[in-house]
């Protein structure tokens, strides 16, 4: 019993290591004063309405999620036609592609950023907002690739050969049993790679940071040249879009399974 | 609908996009990263085709070298901190009821997902003098007055366990979820106690996939960039941040590169380290 009473004091505390540093960013964006005080003094929502008033964060804010929105849209686009090629073909070479597809992500992120920097300033394109969509979209491949693998992995032989018996030909199976199983991981790589693309700093910094402004972007220089209570609002917003997106994942999805974990009833 | 070798063109068709995505913008810049890092840097910030190896050698001088070591020692010392505190709670997640285990996961996604400049701001704001844990402390009567403590090393270790700690347990998570219950179970009828049970026989069931975790976390530290840079003095800055100060304000391309080329390196022998043990014998 004393275990068990170790263990939810373990998870009581890790919850507040977790959590604090978010509650603090959220008691600050609550102040009313301009300063950065804890407790806050006083109550207001003006820094909320700040983001949005203000151009410079408002025109970041909307930097931010048009390229999270593309760049999780080319994540997708290449990691889907890979995984059903693997899933489908045998092709040994095919690996190749599949490690090229998790390698930005594995590696530290820098080596991305400086590969993407030397890339383009050689092509003459180094600054245009495009470029970075682009560089953002190769980054998080590995994301979607994970989720629609597992989805993949997920679709059950049988079920095919049913179809296959009852004379459905290979288009008929994907469009009607294959996708339909996949769906729910295809959106789920999407929201993960949306989320971290909406949050990454040093690819976006390195190929765009002096001529395109997002949010992670304008947040580390606010920090650098003086504080301002919009940052902590942004940084609050930020933190729920995701938490909803990840609340919804795992709504309309299986996020345990999502994540790996298989129970000894479950095909692999 | 069986596997099989790619007979027609048309089979080849869907591995045609991701092949060309990859290859043109990751394979060539990768390779131009390379190219540059034996290029000759002239004055006014641009380099030259050439083939040295100075940029390579002054990275092995007494001040980078003494980065080097800083950078890779800190990884370290994140990787066996995330350890320390992942191992137990991501045991004891797994056996948490499946609703309770999504909630944490949606948690945990939530932090892994955050940007490392809104962590190295909730974390500079945490431990700073005027809004800061100090405040707290002074309010219950267990310090005189707030105190900064950042910047810092312990503020930048810190700051850089609470980025990886996510990442650690959604890395151990699949492992633990597929561990044998018997196991625990057997131990148990044996007479053991939880915590000798857990120690004498979930950990060495667990020991490939506790090493392979602890380099991909290891991996993962090393690319820390922001936070040395907000929680941190020069003293404490990373090799990534190197990287990219003399990338951007240093104009020094090829220096970087070779710098760069190295982490490369690095991490591609932890990986392979890391394959390694994952397909060297039975168990997990």
């Amino acid at each position: 019993m004393s275990l068990t009473w170790l263990s939810r004091i373990f998870f009581a505390c890790l919850a507040i290591f977790l959590t604090l540093p978010i509650a603090v960013i959220g008691g600050v964006a609550f102040n009313e004063k301009k300063t950065l005080s804890f407790p806050p003094q006083g109550f207001s929502l003006d820094w909320y309405w700040q983001v949005f008033a203000d151009e410079g964060w408002r025109s970041a804010l909307f930097h931010s999620v048009a390229v999270a929105l593309i760049a999780a849209s080319i994540s997708v686009a290449i990691a889907l036609p890979l995984a059903w090629f693997l899933w489908r073909r045998v092709a040994p070479w095919a690996r190749i592609v599949e490690v090229l597809g998790f390698a930005p992500f594995i590696l530290p992120p820098v080596i991305t950023a400086l590969g993407a920097l030397s890339f383009w300033a050689t092509t003459g394109y180094y600054g245009q907002p495009w470029t970075v969509v682009i560089s953002h979209g190769i980054f998080f491949v590995s994301l979607p690739l994970v989720t629609i693998t597992l989805g993949f992995a997920t679709v059950d032989h049988e079920i095919i050969e049913a179809g296959m018996t009852m004379g459905a030909d290979d288009r008929t199976l994907a469009r009607t049993i294959i996708f339909p199983m996949i769906r729910p991981y295809v959106i789920s790589g999407f929201a993960f790679a949306f989320v971290l693309s909406l949050n990454e700093y040093i690819v976006a910094y390195m190929t765009v940071g002096f001529t395109l402004e997002t949010i992670p972007i304008k947040i580390f220089n606010a920090l650098r040249y003086g504080y301002t209570p919009t940052m902590a609002a942004v940084s609050l917003f930020f933190v729920l879009v995701a938490v909803c997106v990840f609340g919804s994942v795992a709504r309309f999805g299986d996020l345990p399974k999502l994540l790996g974990a298989w129970s000894e009833g479950d095909k692999t | 609908m069986r596997r099989s070798a790619p007979q027609k063109l048309t089979d080849y068709l869907p591995i045609t996009f991701p092949t060309l995505m990859l290859g043109v913008f990751f394979v060539i810049p990768f390779g131009l990263m390379v190219m540059v890092s034996f290029f000759k840097r002239v004055q006014g910030g641009f380099y030259e085709p050439s083939f040295t190896l100075a940029n390579y050698a002054r990275f092995l001088s007494p001040f980078f070298g003494e980065m080097l070591v800083f950078s890779l020692g800190l990884a370290a010392l994140v990787s066996i901190f995330c350890l320390c505190l992942g191992v137990p709670f991501t045991y004891r997640l797994t056996r948490l009821s499946r609703r309770a285990q999504v909630i944490w996961l949606i948690g945990l996604l939530g932090v892994l997902s955050l940007s490392e400049v809104i962590i190295g701001f909730a974390w500079s704001t945490l431990l700073s003098r005027t809004a800061g844990l100090s405040n707290l402390f002074v309010w219950l009567g267990l310090m005189d007055k707030p105190v900064a403590w950042t910047p810092s090393f312990a503020a930048v270790l810190t700051g850089l366990v609470y980025q990886a700690f996510p990442y650690t347990v959604l890395v151990l998570y699949p492992a633990f979820s597929r561990l044998d219950p018997s196991l625990m179970e057997a131990a148990r009828t044996l007479g053991a106690s939880p915590v000798r049970g857990f120690l004498n026989v979930v950990l060495p069931a667990m020991r490939k996939t506790l090493l392979a975790t602890f380099i991909i976390v290891f991996i993962f530290a090393l690319g820390a960039y922001l936070l040395p840079q907000i929680l941190g003095r020069p003293q404490h800055w990373t090799l990534s941040v190197l990287v990219t100060d003399q990338a951007i304000y240093q104009s020094n391309m090829p220096f970087a590169a070779a710098m760069a080329v190295f982490l490369v390196v690095a991490s591609l022998v932890l990986v392979a380290i890391s394959g390694q043990i994952n397909r060297r014998g039975g168990g997990s």
